[in-house]
């Protein structure tokens, strides 16, 4: 065998069997999703189950509809896609808009202020928790919806920045033609940069999406009552401390919670990768 | 008067994210410092006593063992993390067939809601009848007790964080496939091994990415929350899992010490920024800004 070959196969071991490592949990999860729970704790483990129980997905989203510990799975995907929907429409709209203005508008103070916003993104969260929740308690907030999606209009730094670099590659000659013929800077973003920029916004769209379905600390400090919980925040109450979870219907609800975000995924890979790749390059 | 007009329309369209700025950064930021030399609890106004919270909080043992567990964490998971993100990102780097395949896999890990990995993790590492310690025991490894004993805990949330680092991953590959093709040539002509295209070459070349992904690495893992929070409620076994992130915010919303938990707040913000500033500082004679 010749070096080069050598090293292609290597390279080839090497990434099977990390790919074989990163991917195991996954297939336990979905394996023991599909076990009878007897099987789930058996030792040695039951690699293939017997039987493959697919009902446990149905029992875990209907978990104990007829007794005490009801667990309303539905409600809290309800929950958590309608806080989504009002999250990525306020990201998309309001950051478009700021990133046009840090983008190709002149105005004094711009480049300043876009320093300070970028600076702003290493605030660590804890240090604002307190005050945040006072803002929000003041306004009688608390226990609603609302502190976890205004401030998602009125902008986010990572959305601004992501979106300024994009606007800054859109050629400037057509901002000036459209000058010419008199149009005013919202006709112009409206009419030329909006359109042109589908890819990025998508790229914002998906990663507030993201963001606000995986959201765990927000939803646990501003949502008081069970029945206006998310995913996040529900998925707990599968897992007993006192012992006796059912994992194998844990699991099942796991993956249901994964799932949307996988779809999401598969779907815009290429966006994803293209904006997380913007992100690294200064 | 035209360069008047498109000011105006400037200011007017940021002005979402001039009010955003104002209101849920700069005001909070301040208002944290303000409380954090105040008594404040949900219950009653902040009372100003000065520095007491942070007088209590440099006897406070909880809040020490917070921060050891925190940093023992951070210096582990980061460069592991890096390594492990550099690594897989050059592997991929080498034009293999299926590329995109194996960069999918490796990503997953990351695009999953905390939560569920929490969820997940108790269940492979789970005491009785976790998946990994049978793996391991075929192997003839006893595995230990992850969840339960104080020395392993740590290592158990510090080995899933390794396995999540694909949003890296994925930035060092967009940088190693802008390192010019011609450069590596170059060196291989020069009779270059493996090892020193790598060493001279390639980590020369995507030294800003690294430098970028070990601030935003610090950052993050001194904020580790969510994982931990639902895997080891409170830090158990015996507070071995009790980060800095946590406690804040039990002192905030479980005990109702919101000016301590402000002091604490505003103790993180001070060392992340000593912390990035001494990292930059470090590394900068390091970093080389070539052509990319």
């Amino acid at each position: 065998m010749n070096p080069k070959k050598l090293t292609t196969t290597l390279t080839h071991f090497a990434l099977v069997t990390l790919s074989c490592l990163f991917l195991f949990p996954f297939l336990w999860l979905l394996d023991t999703a599909v076990k009878p729970i007897s099987e789930t704790m058996r030792q040695p483990p039951v690699w293939i189950p017997s039987k493959f129980e697919f009902g446990n997905f149905w029992e875990a989203v209907n978990y104990g509809s007829d007794k005490v510990g009801y667990i309303p799975f539905l409600v809290y995907a309800q929950n958590t896609l309608m806080l989504a929907i009002l999250v990525v429409t306020g990201t998309v709209v309001s950051n478009a808009i700021v990133a046009y203005s840090f983008a190709r508008v002149r105005w004094w103070g711009r480049d300043i202020v876009f320093a300070v916003t970028l600076a702003t993104m290493m605030v660590p969260f804890p240090v604002m928790m307190v005050p945040t929740f006072t803002i929000f308690k003041h306004l009688n907030w608390i226990g609603t919806y609302r502190p976890l999606w205004v401030p998602a209009w009125f902008g986010s730094a990572f959305s601004i920045f992501l979106l300024r670099q994009f606007f800054k590659t859109i050629p400037f000659e057509l901002s000036e033609a459209a000058k010419i013929d008199g149009a005013g800077e919202w006709t112009i973003f409206r009419s030329i940069i909006l359109p042109l920029s589908k890819p990025a916004l998508s790229v914002v769209a998906l990663f507030s999406f993201m963001g606000t379905w995986n959201d765990f600390l927000g939803p646990l400090i501003y949502l008081l009552r069970q029945e206006t919980f998310t995913l996040s925040l529900g998925l707990e109450f599968y897992h007993s401390k006192a012992g006796g979870t059912e994992w194998n219907l844990l699991m099942a609800a796991t993956s249901i919670v994964i799932l949307p975000v996988l779809v999401v995924f598969f779907f815009c890979q290429k966006q994803f990768i293209k904006g997380i790749s913007i992100t690294g390059i200064k | 008067m035209m360069r008047r007009k498109e000011a105006r329309a400037g200011f007017l369209f940021a002005l979402p994210w001039l009010f955003g700025l104002l209101a849920f950064m700069f005001y909070p930021l301040l208002m944290s410092l303000y409380y954090s030399f105040c008594d404040y609890s949900a219950l009653r106004s902040p009372v100003w006593i000065g520095t007491d919270n942070y007088a209590e909080l440099f006897h406070d043992e909880v809040f020490w063992t917070c921060v050891k567990n925190t940093l023992f964490y951070a210096c582990f998971s980061l460069p592991l993390g890096m390594a492990m993100a550099i690594g897989l990102a050059m592997l991929l780097n080498t034009n293999v067939k299926g590329m995109t395949v194996y960069r999918t896999i490796f990503f997953i890990p990351s695009l999953v809601p905390m939560v569920s990995l929490a969820m997940l993790w108790l269940w492979i590492l789970n005491g009785d009848y976790g998946v990994l310690n049978n793996a391991l025991a075929t192997f003839g490894i006893k595995g230990p007790n992850w969840l339960s004993d104080i020395a392993w805990t740590k290592p158990a949330l510090i080995l899933m964080s390794v396995w999540g680092v694909g949003n890296s991953m994925l930035i060092y590959l967009a940088s190693l496939q802008d390192v010019p093709t011609s450069l590596l040539e170059a060196s291989e002509l020069d009779g270059a091994s493996a090892w020193q295209k790598t060493r001279n070459v390639t980590l020369p070349m995507i030294s800003p990415v690294i430098q970028f992904n070990m601030v935003m690495g610090i950052i993050g893992s001194l904020q580790v929350f969510a994982i931990p929070f639902v895997m080891f409620p409170a830090g158990i076994p015996a507070r071995s899992t009790y980060f800095y992130a946590m406690y804040l915010y039990d002192n905030a919303f479980v005990y109702s010490r919101m000016g301590y938990a402000s002091a604490m707040g505003w103790i993180l913000f001070i060392v992340i920024l000593l912390l990035t500033l001494i990292a930059l500082k470090l590394s900068n004679k390091h970093v080389h800004y070539g052509g990319v």
